[in-house]
């Protein structure tokens, strides 16, 4: 049995789809990271990934062209994002409260929208060619697989053949790293979430440097979620992100508010999803442990068994002035 | 000569009555921005709402029914929140306690007299429910792992491990989605079978046990030292500590009590109701219990009223879907974020101005009463 589990772990095609379950984690991840880093709890990432997906794809279908789909994404992402900073930021509501809300929110309208606008019981059109992301075969693929043993196959199978989003994940990533730690705009943002009164009194607005950062996380999201409905199916469906937010945000606190330690816990839990579709050929165990083992796999991690991680030290308060 | 008014607090109607209902208006306004939106007319649709919740005997009962469920899942969320505890795994929880609900039927139903079994049931259901809060509750306390984000996790989890159990071991015959029925005569008469004048629906006698749930959990966080403790601990940590209270254990005993509590709600829809374990019998319930506690305050008789609002949401919206072709019971959904937003996450919206106001007018108040004096 373990024979199998591994052969089918070592599989390039459990790593190319492992590659594409993670994408969604890590543009979400990447949301969340600058949130947290900011002083936001950001439990609402799920809700704004569905609402991005449900936008997309309505979007492209009505218009026929995958940036507006792209667009009207970030665009719904980043309103129900300042949504939230209205609420945390403006009204010192309760963080986990407000996310909550925003996905209860996102859960209903999708599909109260989409069955009003397509009348296909929540679901939008199938997306045509070019209406949605389709998969983008690197140059030299296939020599590189006929004439090099085991790069070329990684390259062939696993790099070559996937949509632009899932690259632009990667770019994401980088960017990311390189805007909260190579430049100032990120030093302010990592010092709202650990000491906001420094900044404040440095002449800078706390709130101010918050509602960016949520613009951010809202157009990432809403990427992230675009990828669903636009890269890996062709099509919105009712619920599609099912607790993509939820992995992000503790994929986040894994990688313990890093963005490469984070991008690794995405490809780890992305991996471990794509076991689970692999796992129906093991004799003797249920599929439903593959189902559980993201999840379960998930909580040992948040149990810090990789060490302690420490979360920004101003997380999920409200700035309030001193006078 | 009338009293010196403190200038802090607003007066108790104004805090528990108006500022909640006004934001609940609100919600319902911008829902019925939503109607409009999909072109269905917002006054026709909050009539077919209240007429299929309220306006029948039968959709009273079946509002009630609900009412059931959601006190238990609301008092859940509630009792964790007390203790500054989110306890969003009222649905993974609920869930095992179905589980428990189950073992206990399917092996004594023909055996035990029903007193006997429904104690039996109470017990195990609640038990089932707090074993799965456990682990999250620990984890908190020992390794500092969210409770929001594993209690999530473990809905999940629950959700994995009961799909194979059901299909696979205590389903009747093969792949089945749910178990046997319980045995007629084992099973909790609903209330048209008791009395005559009630209507064919789901609604039995558990609401007696959630309204006495309702009534332990006041005495028990407002007249127990326990409840004291689970108090302080919400309040601020650093306090309990040093006033000896052992945090860790508090946090842990916390949670288990809001699983149990969540748990308990498949007395109602598992031995109750339906006679059987379905799969994914919850159906959200769980969830919509963080909006009863937030709407209800998170005090026993807040979560009551708010649990028959919310009740009467899901009955009537069933009917919305079948009245209003544009509309579909998701639309609930929307509903109940927005009574979670407006009630919860931007509660200062109102209560701050009110406030303001109100501590305006206790000042000139105050001032003028120190002039005559």
């Amino acid at each position: 049995m373990l024979e199998q589990i591994w052969a089918a772990l070592a599989s390039w095609t459990t790593l190319d789809s492992g590659l594409r379950y993670a994408t969604p984690l890590i543009f979400a991840a990447m949301a969340g990271l600058i949130a947290e880093r900011s002083g936001t709890v950001d439990i609402g990432l799920e809700g704004k990934m569905l609402a991005g997906a449900f936008a997309g794809a309505a979007a492209a279908s009505v218009t026929g062209s995958i940036l507006l789909g792209v667009l009207a994404a970030m665009l719904i992402g980043m309103l129900l994002s300042l949504v939230h900073g209205l609420a945390t930021i403006k009204y010192k509501g309760d963080h986990v409260i407000s996310g909550l809300a925003i996905n209860f929110f996102a859960s209903g309208m999708t599909i109260t929208l989409g069955h009003a606008w397509f009348k296909r019981g929540g679901q939008t059109p199938t997306l045509g060619d070019g209406q949605r992301f389709t998969d983008i075969t690197l140059p030299f693929a296939e020599t590189l697989k006929n004439n090099v043993p085991i790069f070329g196959d990684f390259y062939a199978d696993v790099l070559s053949g996937q949509t632009l989003l899932v690259y632009l994940s990667f770019v994401v990533v980088f960017l990311v790293w390189w805007m909260l730690f190579k430049t100032t705009f990120g030093l302010r943002l990592r010092a709202v979430g650990e000491e906001p009164s420094a900044v404040d009194s440095a002449g800078i607005s706390v709130a101010g440097m918050r509602y960016k950062a949520l613009i951010l996380t809202g157009i990432l999201c809403g990427v992230g979620g675009a990828y669903f409905s636009m890269a890996q199916n062709a099509q919105f469906g009712r619920e599609m992100t099912a607790g993509a937010g939820y992995i992000a945000l503790a994929a986040v606190i894994t990688g313990k508010w890093r963005p490469w330690g984070t991008l690794a816990a995405c490809l780890l839990f992305g991996v471990l999803t794509a076991l689970e579709g692999r796992m129906a050929v093991v004799q003797g165990v249920p599929t439903q442990v593959f189902t559980a083992l993201p999840y379960i796999i998930t909580v040992i991690l948040l149990a810090g068994f990789i060490g302690k991680s420490i979360a920004p030290k101003a997380i999920g308060k409200p700035y309030v002035k001193e006078r | 000569m009338s009293a010196k008014l403190k200038n802090t607090e607003l007066p108790w109607w104004m805090s528990v009555v108006l500022v909640p209902l006004t934001q609940l208006v609100l919600a319902l306004f911008v829902s019925s921005l939503v109607v409009l939106m999909v072109g269905e007319d917002p006054i026709k649709a909050l009539k077919v709402l209240i007429t299929g919740a309220v306006g029948t005997n039968e959709g009273l009962s079946y509002t009630l029914y609900y009412t059931t469920n959601l006190i238990f899942t609301g008092l859940a969320v509630a009792i964790a929140f007390h203790a500054g505890l989110f306890n969003i795994g009222g649905e993974g929880q609920a869930y095992l306690g179905g589980l428990g609900v189950a073992l206990v039927c399917l092996s004594f139903d023909s055996v035990l007299p029903l007193p006997i079994l429904f104690i039996l049931v109470i017990l195990s259901s609640a038990l089932f429910g707090a074993l799965w809060a456990f682990l999250p509750g620990f984890l908190q306390a020992q390794r500092g792992a969210h409770v929001v984000v594993t209690t999530i996790m473990f809905n999940y989890i629950a959700a994995a491990l009961m799909n194979y159990l059901i299909v696979y071991k205590i389903g009747s015959g093969q792949a089945s989605n749910e178990t046997r029925y319980f045995a007629e005569d084992a099973v909790m008469p609903k209330f048209y079978q008791l009395f005559d004048g009630f209507e064919n629906s789901l609604f039995n006698p558990t609401i007696f046990l959630a309204l006495f749930s309702a009534f332990a959990v006041w005495y028990l966080l407002w007249r127990t030292r326990l409840g004291y403790a689970i108090r302080v601990v919400g309040f601020n940590q650093k306090a309990a500590t040093y006033a000896g209270i052992p945090v860790k254990r508090i946090v842990v005993i916390t949670m288990m009590i809001s699983g149990a509590l969540a748990g308990l709600m498949a007395v109602n829809e598992v031995y109750s109701a339906q006679n059987r374990l379905i799969l994914s019998f919850t159906g959200g319930i769980g969830f919509i219990g963080i909006a009863v506690a937030l709407m209800g305050r998170n005090h026993p008789l807040g979560i009551i009223f708010a649990a028959f609002l919310f009740g009467a949401l899901l009955q009537g919206g069933t009917e919305l879907q079948f009245e209003m072709q544009n509309l579909s019971r998701e639309l609930i959904l929307v509903i109940q974020g927005l009574v979670i937003f407006f009630t919860a996450a931007l509660d200062q919206l109102l209560r701050g101005p009110l406030e303001r106001w109100y501590s305006y007018r206790v000042m000139l108040q105050n001032n003028k009463l120190m002039a005559e004096a």
